[in-house]
C-alpha cells in the first residue's frame, strides 16, 4: 500500500468547528428541556393543568418525504394534559425523563434504556415495564427532535469499528486521551464514549459497513483497511442508531463515502436502505441517515452473475418482498430492480457464499468489482 | 277456643291423616323426623310470640338403640321445650290429641294452618312406635301438669294414659317428648338448614339444638324486638266456602241473615250488608237456619262475586318488618350490603297478605350465584324450591335479567322472601311451596324489583366512589412529582404553588359524589 499519510495529527479547523457545533447542540437540548420545565412550572404556579404537545408517531402520521427521501412525521400532534386521568401518569414520566436527561447531560454520565427503567424507581415514578419506559423516551425524542443518544441514553446493542482513525475522547476521565482505531484487530465497540469522541485524523478514503461480525473479521485479516484505505464497521445486523450516527459523522465530518455490504436477501437490502434513508420507527429523527451511501451487494443479480450457492426463499421472505414493493423508497433504481430479481429467482444467499471460491475471493475479486461499479451509480 | 264435633262423612280427621300421612310431610323416616321437629318448634314459637314472650327453645334428638350401631332408620326420642305461656291443663290433651283442634271461624296469621302440626307428630309417633307421648306444661311456673297420652284414631280423641301434677319452681312453657322412627343421618342437612333459616326470620329467638350425635348447636338471640303479635280476624266474604257457611248457619245465634253477615264477617257493616243482599236477590231478614241448601249455595256464590265488599284489612297481619329482618340477615349471613322491602298489604280471595323481601350481597354470603331463602308465616320452606312462585319470580328477575340490574356474574347474592297471611296459599298440606296466585306473584315481583334497584344503586355508588378515590389517589401521587421535576428543570428558587389546585380538585370530587 502506498504510504501517503496525509492525515494531520492535530485538530483541524473543521474539527474545532464540529466541537463547537456539538457543544451548541448540547446547550440547545438543555435549554429545550429547561423550557419544558419552566412551562410546566408556570402552569402549576397559576393553578392550571399543564399540557405537553408533540408530534404523533402513530402509523397514520408517518409519511414519506420525497425531498429528503425518507420517512418523516406528519402534522398530527399528541396532546398530553395533566388533568386527564389517562395522561397524568405518562405526563409525569415524561417530566421525570426530561429532568433525568438533564442530569445525565450535566454530569456527563451515560445510561442505557434498561438503566433508565430502573432509575425511575428511585424517584417513585413507576413504569409497568421497560417497553413503557422506552416508549416515553421516544416521546421525548420526538418532542425535542433529538435522538436519545444526545440525551446520553444508549441501547444495549453494540457494533464495532476498525480502521486508521485517530480519535480524542471527550468523556469525563478520558478527556484529551487519543487512540488509533486500528490498534486492536477485534475492532472497537461503538459506544457512548466513541460516539462522543472527536475525530482527529484519518488516512481512510471510504467507510465500508458490513452486516456480519464474521466478515468484519475476515476484512480485518485481509487488511481491507489498508488495501482499500477504508474504515470498516460491523453493523451486526440492522445498524443500531449509534452506528448510524457514527456513519453519518464519518461522512459529514471527514467527507468519506459510505459503502454497505449485506447478505443477498431482502433483509440485507433493507439494512442498506435504513442506513441510506432511516427507519419508520425513527421517523421523528433527522440525524441518522447517509443519503449518499451506496449498497454494494450482494444484489440479487450477483447471485447468478457470480454463480453463488443459494438457499430457497421462505413464504415469509416472499411476503417481505411484497411489503417492500409498496414502500415508496423502493420505487426507483437499483432498489426496485433488485427486489424484482429476488421475486423472480425466489432464492437468497449469504456473504459467506463466496468462500466456495476461496476465502479471499470476496475481498480480492468481488469487493473491487463492486466498488468500481458503485462509482458509476 | 271452642269445640268441634264435625267429622268428614264417617271418617275422622285423625284417620284421614293416618291414611294420607304423605300429605302432611311424613313420607319417609328422614322427612318425618324433620317434619316432626319442625312442627313442634313452630308450635313453640307461635305460643311464645302470641304471648309476647322472647322465645327460648330447646330441641334434643336422642337415638334409642336396641343394640350398638343399629342401622337407620331407628327410634329417636324427640324432645322440644319452650318458655311460652303454657297450655291450660284442661285443653292440653285436646291440643295434642285431636286433629283440627283450634278456633273454627276466626282467622289468624300463624305458622300452623290447620291446627294439626303437633297432633300429626303425635300421630306419627304412635303409628311407628305405638308408645304414648308425654306433654308437660305449666301456665304459672309453679304447677307442672304432665300428661301421658295417645290418640284414639277412629274417634279422633285423646286418651289420657296418665296424669301427674308436679310442684316446682320454673318457667312457664310446654315440653313435648315423643318417640318416633326416623333417619337422622339423612335428615340432618335439612334439620340444620331449618334451624339456620329459622334464625334468619326469628332473630329474637334463642334456640339450642342437640343433634343425634350429641353435638350442640346454639343459635343466639340478636335482637330483643318481637314482631307485634297477630290479631284474630273474622273471615272475609270472598274467601268463605260453602262448608263453612253451612256450619256457621247451624251454630249461629243470629236471628237474621243481615245480622249473621255483619257479626261474622270481616269489614261488613249495615250498608254493605244491605247492598249485598240486594245484589244476591235474597231476603236479608230471613232466619238463617231456615235457609235452603240451594239458597246457601246462592249466597256463597254471590259472596264470591260481589265486588263492593271492602278489601280485607291487614291489621291482623304481623310482618317481620325491616328491623327484625335486617337483624336476622346481619346475624346469619354477614353481608356487605343488605336491603329490605316491605310491600303494602294486598289480598287474594279475601285473605290479606304482606310480602317482605330482603337481599344480602357480598361479604360472607357464601353462595356464588343466587341463594333463595323462602319463608311463609315465618316458616322456612326447604323443599320443592323449583315449584315455588318465589323461585319463578327470582329466576325471572335475578337470573334472566341480571344485566338490567347490573348484577356481576357469580355475585354472592341471597334473596329472602317472606309472605305472611291469614291463609298462606300452600299447594300441599306439607307446607313446602307457594302456589302461583297472580296477586302474590305481582307483589313478589314488585318487592324483588325494588331490592334489586337498591342493589344496583349501591353497586353503582360503590363503583363511582372507588373511581373518585382512584382519581384522588392519582392526583395526590403524580401532581407533587410533576411539581418536583418541573421545579428542578426550571431552576427556580421555590417549588410551584400547586397545592390549592390539588386541594381544589379533591374537594370538587367529593362534592360531585
Amino acid at each position: 500500500m502506498p504510504s501517503n499519510k496525509s492525515k494531520s495529527k492535530n485538530k483541524s479547523k473543521s474539527q474545532r468547528q464540529h466541537r463547537i457545533d456539538l457543544e451548541e447542540k448540547k446547550l440547545k437540548i438543555k435549554s429545550q428541556l429547561k423550557k419544558l420545565g419552566e412551562q410546566i412550572y408556570e402552569d402549576l404556579d397559576k393553578q392550571q393543568f399543564p399540557t405537553i404537545n408533540f408530534p404523533s408517531r402513530s402509523v397514520r402520521n408517518i409519511v414519506y418525504d420525497e425531498k429528503t427521501k425518507q420517512y418523516i412525521l406528519g402534522s398530527n400532534t399528541v396532546s398530553r394534559n395533566a388533568s386527564n386521568m389517562k395522561h397524568i401518569r405518562p405526563f409525569t414520566q415524561m417530566t421525570w425523563l426530561a429532568f433525568f436527561a438533564t442530569k445525565l447531560m450535566t454530569q456527563k454520565k451515560s445510561s442505557t434504556l434498561r438503566d433508565v427503567f430502573y432509575s425511575s424507581q428511585a424517584y417513585a415514578v413507576d413504569y409497568e415495564n421497560q417497553s413503557e419506559s422506552d416508549s416515553i423516551i421516544t416521546d421525548l425524542e420526538s418532542l425535542i427532535s433529538t435522538a436519545r443518544e444526545q440525551l446520553h441514553i444508549y441501547p444495549e446493542e453494540r457494533s464495532a469499528i476498525f480502521g486508521d482513525l485517530d480519535i480524542e475522547y471527550t468523556v469525563p476521565g478520558y478527556e484529551g486521551n487519543r487512540l488509533n482505531l486500528s490498534s486492536h484487530p477485534d475492532g472497537y465497540l461503538i459506544g457512548p464514549s466513541l460516539s462522543s469522541a472527536d475525530f482527529i485524523g484519518t488516512s481512510a478514503e471510504m467507510v465500508i459497513a458490513i452486516e456480519k461480525g464474521g466478515l468484519f473479521n475476515r476484512f480485518v485479516e485481509e487488511k481491507v483497511h489498508k488495501k482499500y484505505k477504508s474504515i470498516i464497521i460491523d453493523t451486526a445486523g440492522q445498524a443500531p442508531r449509534a452506528t448510524r450516527y457514527m456513519l453519518k459523522r464519518l461522512h459529514n465530518e471527514l467527507n468519506l463515502p459510505v459503502y454497505i455490504m449485506t447478505d443477498g436477501d431482502v433483509y440485507g437490502e433493507h439494512i442498506a436502505m435504513v442506513i441510506v434513508s432511516g427507519s419508520a420507527g425513527a421517523a421523528h429523527l433527522r440525524e441518522l441517515t447517509v443519503p449518499s451511501a451506496k449498497w454494494l451487494g450482494i444484489w440479487a443479480s450477483d447471485i447468478d452473475k457470480y454463480k453463488l450457492p443459494t438457499i430457497p426463499m421462505t413464504d415469509i421472505d416472499i411476503k417481505r418482498i411484497s411489503e417492500l414493493k409498496r414502500d415508496p423508497r423502493y420505487k426507483k433504481g437499483i432498489w426496485n430492480k433488485e427486489l424484482d430479481v429476488f421475486m423472480n429467482i425466489k432464492k437468497k444467499c449469504e456473504l459467506e457464499a463466496f468462500s466456495k471460491y476461496g476465502l479471499t475471493t470476496i475481498v480480492d475479486k468481488y469487493l473491487p468489482e463492486k466498488l468500481e461499479q458503485a462509482k458509476s451509480m | 277456643m271452642s269445640k268441634n264435633k264435625t267429622t268428614f262423612s264417617g271418617i275422622s280427621p285423625s284417620e284421614f291423616f293416618y291414611r294420607n300421612r304423605d300429605l302432611a310431610g311424613y313420607n319417609n323416616p328422614a322427612k318425618a323426623l324433620y317434619t316432626a321437629t319442625r312442627e313442634l318448634v313452630e308450635n313453640s314459637l307461635d305460643a311464645c310470640e302470641s304471648a309476647n314472650i322472647l322465645p327460648n327453645i330447646s330441641v334434643r334428638m336422642t337415638p334409642i338403640s336396641r343394640h350398638f350401631q343399629e342401622p337407620e332408620p331407628r327410634t329417636y326420642l324427640l324432645k322440644v321445650g319452650d318458655n311460652g305461656p303454657g297450655i291450660e291443663p284442661k285443653y292440653a290433651p285436646n291440643a295434642f290429641g285431636r286433629v283440627f283442634y283450634g278456633s273454627k271461624y276466626k282467622l289468624k296469621q300463624a305458622r300452623g294452618m290447620f291446627g294439626m302440626g303437633g297432633t300429626m307428630a303425635v300421630l306419627y309417633s304412635q303409628i311407628t312406635t305405638s308408645k304414648p307421648v308425654v306433654i308437660c306444661t305449666s301456665i304459672d311456673g309453679n304447677k307442672f301438669y304432665k300428661f301421658t297420652l295417645r290418640i284414639d284414631i277412629q274417634k279422633n280423641e285423646p286418651v289420657v294414659v296418665d296424669e301427674e301434677i308436679i310442684d316446682g319452681k320454673g318457667s312457664t312453657g310446654t315440653t313435648v317428648e315423643l318417640l318416633l322412627t326416623g333417619d337422622s343421618f339423612r335428615a340432618s342437612t335439612k334439620v340444620h338448614d331449618y334451624f339456620l333459616e329459622t334464625g334468619l326470620v326469628t332473630p329474637y329467638a334463642e334456640i339450642t339444638f342437640i343433634d343425634a350425635q350429641g353435638k350442640m348447636f346454639y343459635y343466639p338471640r340478636s335482637t330483643k324486638v318481637l314482631p307485634k303479635p297477630p290479631k284474630e280476624t273474622q273471615p272475609h266474604p270472598h274467601g268463605f266456602d260453602f262448608e263453612g257457611m253451612r256450619r256457621l248457619i247451624q251454630e249461629t245465634q243470629d236471628k237474621t241473615l243481615h245480622k249473621l253477615l255483619m257479626n261474622n264477617f270481616h269489614r261488613v257493616g249495615p250498608t254493605t250488608s244491605a247492598n249485598f243482599f240486594k245484589f244476591a236477590k235474597l231476603e236479608h231478614d230471613q232466619i238463617p237456619t231456615n235457609l235452603s241448601y240451594e239458597n246457601i249455595v246462592t249466597m256463597v256464590d254471590a259472596m264470591h262475586r260481589y265486588e263492593s265488599f271492602l278489601p280485607p284489612d291487614a291489621h291482623c297481619l304481623s310482618p317481620l318488618g325491616r328491623d327484625i329482618m335486617s337483624a336476622g340477615i346481619m346475624n346469619e349471613l354477614f353481608p356487605e350490603f343488605s336491603t329490605i322491602t316491605v310491600r303494602p298489604p294486598s289480598a287474594y280471595s279475601g285473605f290479606p297478605f304482606i310480602v317482605e323481601v330482603g337481599l344480602a350481597y357480598g361479604g360472607k354470603v357464601a353462595h356464588n350465584g343466587i341463594k333463595l331463602y323462602r319463608f311463609a308465616n315465618r316458616i322456612p320452606l326447604l323443599y320443592d324450591e323449583g315449584s315455588d312462585i318465589s323461585w319463578q319470580v327470582v329466576k325471572d328477575l335475578v337470573v334472566d335479567k341480571r344485566r338490567a340490574y347490573k348484577i356481576p356474574d357469580n355475585a354472592p347474592l341471597a334473596i329472602i322472601t317472606h309472605v305472611c297471611s291469614t291463609k298462606i296459599p300452600f299447594k300441599t298440606a306439607g307446607k313446602e311451596f307457594l302456589a302461583d296466585r297472580p296477586e302474590l306473584e305481582r307483589e313478589l315481583k314488585n318487592a324483588v324489583r325494588e331490592v334489586l334497584r337498591q342493589l344496583r344503586l349501591y353497586l353503582s355508588r360503590k363503583t363511582s366512589q372507588e373511581a373518585v378515590k382512584h382519581r384522588q389517589n392519582i392526583y395526590s401521587k403524580y401532581l407533587p412529582l410533576i411539581a418536583e421535576f418541573s421545579h428542578s428543570l426550571s431552576g427556580k428558587n421555590k417549588p410551584p404553588n400547586y397545592y390549592p389546585m390539588l386541594k381544589n380538585q379533591l374537594n370538587i370530587e367529593e362534592k360531585e359524589n
